[in-house]
């Protein structure tokens, strides 16, 4: 535990940002451009960071895996981004957005990380504006704002259903203007394979490989910044992008980075189901449906069994034979409770019988009454994109018949352990975004992900990676041809190599699958110990095989998608495990970790504060040895610690 | 379903490529194309061969990787749908396929199916942004914009940057895509301030690039996944005549 | 790849446009004055008498060819350079134009080109004294342009041709006259329905104008 300094300025919660700035080092404006700073990711917080830094005057170099910036999965966020602006005059503050994170997160983030983000919350928006981004206004001329699960204020803003998207482009029209100006260098489609930590214990470079050429290439700087996203593919099936991955974290991890709270993991609640075995990839639709959409199955299990043989259509069951189940249970919230509120319940109900469509996994979201209420164009206007996209893949007319949806992983709220200033425990290694333990805790609210990529990115790396590099000018420029380079890129391309002589009979997807199905059936919405410990031994065995039997056609020079595919499904082979032992080891219900055992008499989620108010900082010791688990426990000094309700405001 | 496939092989950007036969067989409605080429990929992996190399990444319409030219299309027949949110259901059990990468001079292909796009970049590099740089901007509410207006630059910012207005144009013309974000930024009073070098700065790298000319035949707007319309065209041209006379 | 065109591709196609809406205005001037034919043989010689001796309209020809040969020396450029844009063709490319005969503007033009140079042969230069055997004579010694008109659409030959031309004149017109709308960036939902519209009608109303003069004198209706 003494290992663990989350370096937390002193002072009240309000002015601990303020006082960091205040007493932060600073680099000279002369001497930033001989700084060389290593940004890997262009997502809402890899670009912004980029950008920023790139702005300040500092020598940055920027991976992206995708053919350009513009593609990261940044992109597909759709719903919105929280501020606390207040400009609905609904009582909205920042204590009150710090507040709601905390509590969503179940009391699991780290308090000041949390109130930053709620903090620079504002400038975020303003940020944005100044940029061109065409945010959602009213006929005055002004923003507009809606609401969103776990908030009783309208504090969300957006462009259409493309908010994520609009951010993006913003942070990648930045970036732009910073390449254009000289200060960022972009490569495009690198992918990290590997961290370069030298021997005095700093971070100084990355092993890239050029996915075109297939040629491994070093890249050195004073500090490397990592911004790669989640790892909710290891899952197989997720909202993720295919080439979404926990790669970059995960090899930060087997070089010295704790890795935080895997274990908890978003279950978004309106997903559209799954429909086969062949599915890549799971369809998001925006949890902003639920602001208009009452969630829905039949009360009676024979209805349900007769919905599920299509013997009778959704809208033949009588309003007095529905179960609005979010509505029943949460009276306060509703429909816009919580994600991982609303997953668990969408499950419990399939679980129960009650659930619709051909697998019986998947409840109704049911707009009608807003249809009615608001008229077609209305809606149309609000969710026309959301519904041409469903009726594209499920071939219904929402329209018509309520949409039919099923949690799917979405967010990883753990990742790599950062300090306050988003440095791991590697001095120069820093991680923004989704890649890092966040500021969630163990739930994520909507609209709060973008806001926090956005807000490490423009408002909180720029200022800490300055005070990390203020004393590194003397330092000079760092050569790839050091002993730890060298070593560093054999290690990787010995893992090519050995990939490469597998010679299996299995294709890399053949794993990834049957490693997903045992990850959802053991580590996914609900979890207990007995599923947990089989589940361990369950992706111990996929590993074995898959380095036994995995088949990775052509050679290692030039693109080959299977190389890389089976690079990163070798890392979920082990992310995995550690995501088990994590959830094994967490005797309690958080957030998204939700045990079995640690539950209500009702079912709702039972946390063990005296026990688990820490963060779980896995540390790597070496392959063959169990990781050991670090501590930095949670103190709550400006926030009450309650038991999360729902049920009443 | 069965299908029979016609896809476009090169082996590099050097190389000479042609159109190979592949069959697919007892595939469902219900799967997406990218799923059919992900199955038809598995098998050749099994037998020993190369996959099929492909763009995609999001896999639900928004991130503007996938770009295959199918049967005549960019994105296949649907309107409005892109490569991945197109479904086997389209399609007719026993039906032959055409599958080939964009074709333009800027968009040099890779490996089969892919190709580079970096010369959009490119262009939004040349003037594609607003010059604002982190912190010192005013308040979001201190610039009222009207509805209309921000209604339509959400309309042209909705590009995805796919490439297939390009991949569609006879003349393989990149206008609607340097369009959309010039009116993007014409629309709103921020980016009124540099509006002028931003068109100027924009068409003449896309020129230098290499893209054809915009004849106006409007297929662009037809084939693109976000229905990204050609007034932008217009709107961009007249701002050209107002940068060059003003 | 980094040649510096001296224009523009807008730059080049504005002056296309503007070039091609003064050609369709020299259009509806050069019906109008054909019509007369179908009225009156001495109109329409005063017309022609007119046109050859104004000062103004003498200038203006020169105008005019300065017109078409800018149009026609950019439309060429601009289409090498479409041609060049994409070196490698689909092997299986849908009907995507939305504007249906946008996609053989390079054809119809260059066939209007051919066709322009056999009518200032059949009577421009007939007119000028550089081929033939001069404009025939009225009874009072003026020249009779109605009488060259007549007596060349008696050869059915010529007939057909013309017709066959003028349809893809219009072909040309339909694209050209809303296309050059839109470059000059005159585009705008509320009217823009309505221009293409107009565009439509003119290349029907033009292209029926210019069709029925050769047809009414070879079938003796006028």
């Amino acid at each position: 535990m003494t290992k663990i300094n989350s370096k937390i300025p002193e002072g009240p919660i309000a002015e601990k940002w303020t006082r960091y700035k205040e007493h932060q080092k600073l680099v000279n404006p002369a001497n930033k451009r001989k700084i060389e700073i290593i940004v890997v990711g262009t997502g809402l917080a890899g670009g912004a960071a980029a950008a920023s830094l790139g702005e300040m005057g500092f020598s940055v170099k920027v991976f992206c895996i995708q053919d350009s910036p513009r593609r990261a999965h940044s992109i597909a966020a759709q719903g919105g981004i929280n501020a606390a602006k207040n400009y609905p005059n609904d009582g909205d503050t920042i204590y009150r957005l710090f507040y709601d994170t905390v509590k969503g997160g179940d009391y699991r983030a780290r308090e000041s990380n949390t109130y930053r983000l709620a903090e620079v919350s504002n400038n975020i928006i303003d940020q944005c504006v100044a940029q061109g981004v065409p945010f959602a206004r009213e006929y005055s001329g002004y923003l507009a704002n809606r609401s969103f699960g776990g908030a009783l204020v309208s504090r969300t803003f957006y462009a259409r259903g493309q908010t994520g998207q609009q951010l993006l482009l913003g942070a990648y029209g930045a970036l732009s203007k910073e390449i254009k100006r000289g200060s960022v260098e972009l490569f495009t489609r690198r992918e990290m394979l590997d961290l370069v930590v030298m021997k005095d214990g700093r971070a100084r470079g990355i092993i890239v490989r050029n996915l075109f050429t297939g040629e491994l290439e070093r890249y050195s700087a004073h500090a490397v910044l990592l911004a790669t996203g989640g790892y909710g593919n290891v899952y197989f099936l997720s909202t993720n992008a295919m080439t979404s991955n926990g790669s970059a974290a995960w090899r930060a991890y087997k070089r010295g980075a704790y890795f935080a709270n895997p274990c908890y993991v978003q279950i978004h609640p309106t997903c559209i189901p799954v429909h086969g075995e062949y599915q890549s990839k799971l369809t998001l639709m925006s949890e902003s449906l639920r602001n208009d959409g009452r969630i829905w199955v039949p009360k009676k299990k024979e209805d349900a069994e007769r919905i599920r043989k299509k013997e009778i259509r959704p809208r033949d069951i009588a309003e007095e034979d529905r179960d609005y189940y979010l509505e029943r249970r949460y009276p306060a919230f509703g429909n816009l409770a919580p994600r991982d509120v609303s997953s668990r319940a969408a499950k419990e109900r399939c679980d129960a019988g009650y659930g619709v469509g051909p697998t019986g996994l998947a409840v109704f979201l049911d707009l009608k009454d807003a249809i009615v209420r608001l008229g077609k164009d209305v809606i149309k206007a609000r969710y026309g994109n959301l519904f041409d996209m469903y009726q594209r893949i499920v071939d219904d007319d929402p329209y018509e018949t309520p949409m039919m949806i099923y949690p799917a992983i979405h967010y990883t709220m753990g990742g790599l352990w950062v300090d306050y200033e988003l440095q791991s425990n590697i001095p120069g290694l820093f991680v923004g975004g989704e890649a890092n333990f966040s500021d969630h805790g163990a739930n994520r609210l909507g609209a709060s992900a973008i806001m926090q990529g956005l807000s490490d990115g423009y408002f909180v790396l720029p200022y800490t990676m300055q005070n990390y590099l203020a004393d590194q000018i003397a330092v000079g420029t760092i050569p790839t041809d050091s002993p730890e380079f060298d070593d560093t890129e054999k290690d990787v391309r010995a893992r090519i190599d050995k990939l490469m002589a597998v010679n299996g009979k299995e294709t890399v997807d053949y794993f990834h699958k049957k490693l997903g199905h045992v990850m959802w059936d053991h580590v996914g919405m609900a979890r207990n110990k007995a599923g947990l410990e089989e589940g361990i031994k369950m992706i111990q065995e996929v590993r074995k095989e898959f380095w036994s039997n995995v088949r990775v056609p052509g050679n290692p020079n030039g693109i080959n998608i299977e190389l890389e595919k089976a690079l990163r499904v070798s890392d979920f082979l082990e992310l995995g495990e550690l995501m088990a032992r994590d959830a094994l080891h967490r005797e309690e219900s958080a957030g998204g970790h939700f045990r079995e055992e640690y539950q209500t008499p009702d079912g709702e989620a039972m946390r063990n504060d005296k026990n688990f108010m820490y963060v779980a900082a896995w540390e790597y010791p070496g392959d063959d040895k169990e990781p050991i688990l670090n501590k930095e426990e949670l103190n709550y000094e400006f926030i009450e610690v309650k038991t999360r309700n729902y049920k009443t405001a | 379903m069965d299908l029979k496939l016609k896809i476009w092989r090169q082996a590099s950007r050097n190389e000479k490529g042609q159109f190979v036969d592949y069959e697919v067989h007892n595939i469902s409605p219900d799967t997406s194309f990218l799923e059919m080429i992900d199955i038809l990929n598995d098998e050749l992996v099994e037998k020993g061969g190369d996959p099929v190399a492909f763009d995609h990444d999001c896999r639900e319409g928004i991130c503007g990787m996938c770009s295959m030219f199918i049967n005549g299309h960019p994105h296949g027949p649907e309107a409005a749908t892109t490569t991945c949110q197109l479904h086997m259901r389209k399609f007719k059990d026993g039906e032959t396929i055409v599958i080939e990468p964009w074709r333009a001079r800027p968009f040099p292909v890779i490996k089969d199916l892919v190709v580079d796009r970096s010369a959009f970049d490119e262009i939004i590099r040349a003037g594609g942004y607003i010059s604002t740089t982190t912190g010192g901007v005013p308040d979001a509410n201190a610039i009222p914009i009207k509805k209309v207006n921000a209604d339509l630059a959400m309309d042209a910012a909705a590009c995805i940057g796919c490439g297939a207005c390009v991949a569609a144009c006879k003349n393989a013309s990149a206008m609607l895509f340097v369009s959309a974000k010039v009116s993007q930024f014409a629309l709103l009073p921020q980016g009124k301030v540099e509006a002028k070098d931003r068109v100027k700065d924009m068409v003449a790298k896309m020129d230098e690039l290499g893209f054809g000319n915009c004849t106006n035949t409007y297929a662009c707007e037809a084939e693109c996944p976000k229905e990204i319309s050609i007034t932008n065209i217009a709107r961009m041209n007249r701002q050209f005549i107002g940068a060059k006379l003003g | 790849m980094s040649y510096k065109p001296y224009y523009s591709s807008v730059t080049k196609k504005i002056i296309m446009s503007l070039m091609g809406l003064f050609l369709v205005t020299f259009l509806v001037v050069h019906l109008t004055l054909n019509s007369f034919l179908l009225f009156n043989n001495n109109l329409f010689n005063e017309g022609a008498h007119f046109m050859g001796t104004n000062v103004f309209i003498q200038i203006f020809q020169w105008v005019l060819f300065a017109g078409f040969a800018i149009h026609i020396f950019y439309g060429i450029v601009l289409q090498i350079q479409n041609w060049l844009s994409r070196p490698k063709g689909y092997k299986r490319r849908a009907f995507m134009e939305e504007s249906f005969f946008s996609k053989y503007m390079i054809y119809t033009g260059l066939l209007i080109l051919i066709f322009l140079i056999i009518h200032l042969g059949n009577f421009f230069f007939v007119k000028m004294g550089w081929v033939g055997n001069g404009v025939p004579l009225t009874s009072n010694g003026e020249e009779n342009m109605a009488q060259l008109v007549r007596s060349l659409f008696q050869n059915g030959g010529f007939v057909a041709f013309y017709v066959i031309m003028f349809l893809l004149m219009g072909f040309h017109l339909d694209h050209a006259f809303q296309s050059a709308f839109q470059t000059l960036g005159l585009n705008h939902k509320t009217y823009w329905d309505f221009i293409k519209g107009l565009s439509r009608v003119y290349a029907i109303v033009v292209t029926l104008g210019f069709v029925i003069i050769p047809l009414f004198i070879y079938f003796k209706i006028v």
